[in-house]
């Protein structure tokens, strides 16, 4: 992969833009980020399938479209199977007729990859189809009003999940969507973060430049669904990483990197206190949840630094 | 204004026309709006990398200026601001 041009600063990074301002998602969303920066980082033509979802159907309220690019939309669950069939087609046009085939760029929120869209992801990493899949996790179903999902985080309030005195919050473990991608043996995956900018881009070059399906895991700060102030979404997406809730790692070939290393982590009430829905956590009522949750994320910390071979 | 019926919509009501959400203004949305001080400036462009609309104007020399029709008015850029070069002034 050396003939990538990874960048080394904000400056870098293409000044042009494929995403149109005038969309519907809320003030203060971190899905509208890693769009500008995908459409900045795949080279040459390409094609967006979107599952449903908060970017969908803010985007593309009739009779306005956000995307300078071609873009399609056919249901919840399909988008991966949509891209395969799209990436299907260009490759029996690139062997009959020598057209040069796009690349396909896939967004799904957490329901539309880890729950509904799951059965069509894997289906489409084990054909191997060349697509890059990015999942903006903002932890629920936030466009139909805050529903639980799998990869809304332990102890987290949703709507389905509600924190009283029956629980206190969700009370499983989020989906390691990373682990069920490497496990089908895709050459590329990665986790990736907002406030970390140089380090998301580079991802996307090096996922672009991958013949085959790809998976890119990006937290998207969320402050209607996690009841948190607007402007202080990226600052909430660093304290993820700070205090090692939230890893930023890949998988590349074979090879296991931590991208962002956490020596020394932050206190996790530092990240719960900025969000609505972890409110609960710090009553002392909840306290074993909190160290059950403390307990989770050195496991997980732990287990990377194996795979990274950090530690034995 | 005339609305189009179902007869005037182009097949599977696709929109020809790329990036045309730029004639909805979401600026009205805000109530408080960002303010940059070009003097304060850094040109380090965080808050043009993390503007979600984009919002945030990249000029030559790295210049940023805030384009008010779509801001919705988040704060990110203030917030993430590394010299607070950036304010929210109320519009109120």
């Amino acid at each position: 992969m050396s003939n990538l041009n990874l960048i080394k600063t904000v400056k870098d990074i293409p000044p042009e833009e494929y995403l149109a301002p005038g969309h519907r998602l809320c003030a203060g969303c971190g899905a509208p980020i890693v769009v500008r920066l995908a459409l900045k980082a795949v080279p040459g033509p390409k094609i967006v399938v979107s599952a449903t979802g908060c970017l969908e159907v803010a985007t593309t309220i009739f009779p306005y479209t956000s995307w300078k690019v071609p873009w399609v939309h056919s249901a919840f669950e399909n988008a991966a199977a949509t891209a395969s069939g799209i990436e299907a087609a260009f490759r029996a046009l690139e062997k009959k007729k020598g057209a040069k085939k796009p690349k396909i760029i896939v967004f799904g929120g957490d329901g539309g990859t880890f729950d509904i869209g799951l059965q069509a992801l894997s289906g489409a990493l084990e054909r191997g189809h060349d697509l890059l899949y990015i999942c903006y996790d903002n932890e629920a179903y936030m466009n139909t009003g805050i529903q639980r999902s799998s990869a809304t985080p332990k102890g987290a309030a949703t709507t389905t999940s509600p924190a009283g005195r029956v629980i206190p919050g969700k009370l499983e473990r989020k989906k390691d969507l990373i682990g069920i991608a490497v496990a089908h043996g895709v050459e590329y995956a990665a986790t990736a973060n907002p406030a970390y900018p140089v380090d998301l881009y580079n991802k996307l070059l090096k996922a672009a430049a991958v013949k085959g399906p790809t998976v890119i895991h990006y937290y998207t700060p969320c402050p209607t669904g996690w009841r948190s102030d607007p402007s202080r979404g990226i600052e909430i997406a660093r304290l993820a990483v700070q205090t090692r809730i939230w890893p930023v790692y890949e998988y590349d070939h074979g090879t296991w990197r931590i991208n962002i290393m956490v020596k020394k982590p932050k206190p996790v009430e530092e990240y719960f206190k900025l969000q609505g829905r972890f409110r609960h956590l710090l009553q002392p009522e909840n306290k074993w949840l909190l160290e059950e949750i403390k307990k989770d994320v050195e496991e997980n910390w732990n287990r990377l630094l194996k795979l990274a071979g950090l530690k034995t | 204004m005339k609305y189009k019926t179902w007869k005037d919509l182009p097949i599977g009501a696709v929109i020809p026309e790329p990036g045309s959400s730029v004639e909805y203004k979401t600026g009205t949305w805000r109530t408080f709006k960002p303010v940059i001080d070009q003097d304060k400036c850094i040109r380090c462009l965080l808050c043009w990398v993390s503007c979600p609309e984009p919002s945030i104007r990249r000029h030559e020399e790295n210049r940023v200026s805030v384009d008010y029709d779509f801001c919705k008015g988040c704060g990110i850029c203030a917030n993430i601001c590394p010299v607070k070069a950036i304010e929210m002034v109320s519009e109120l």
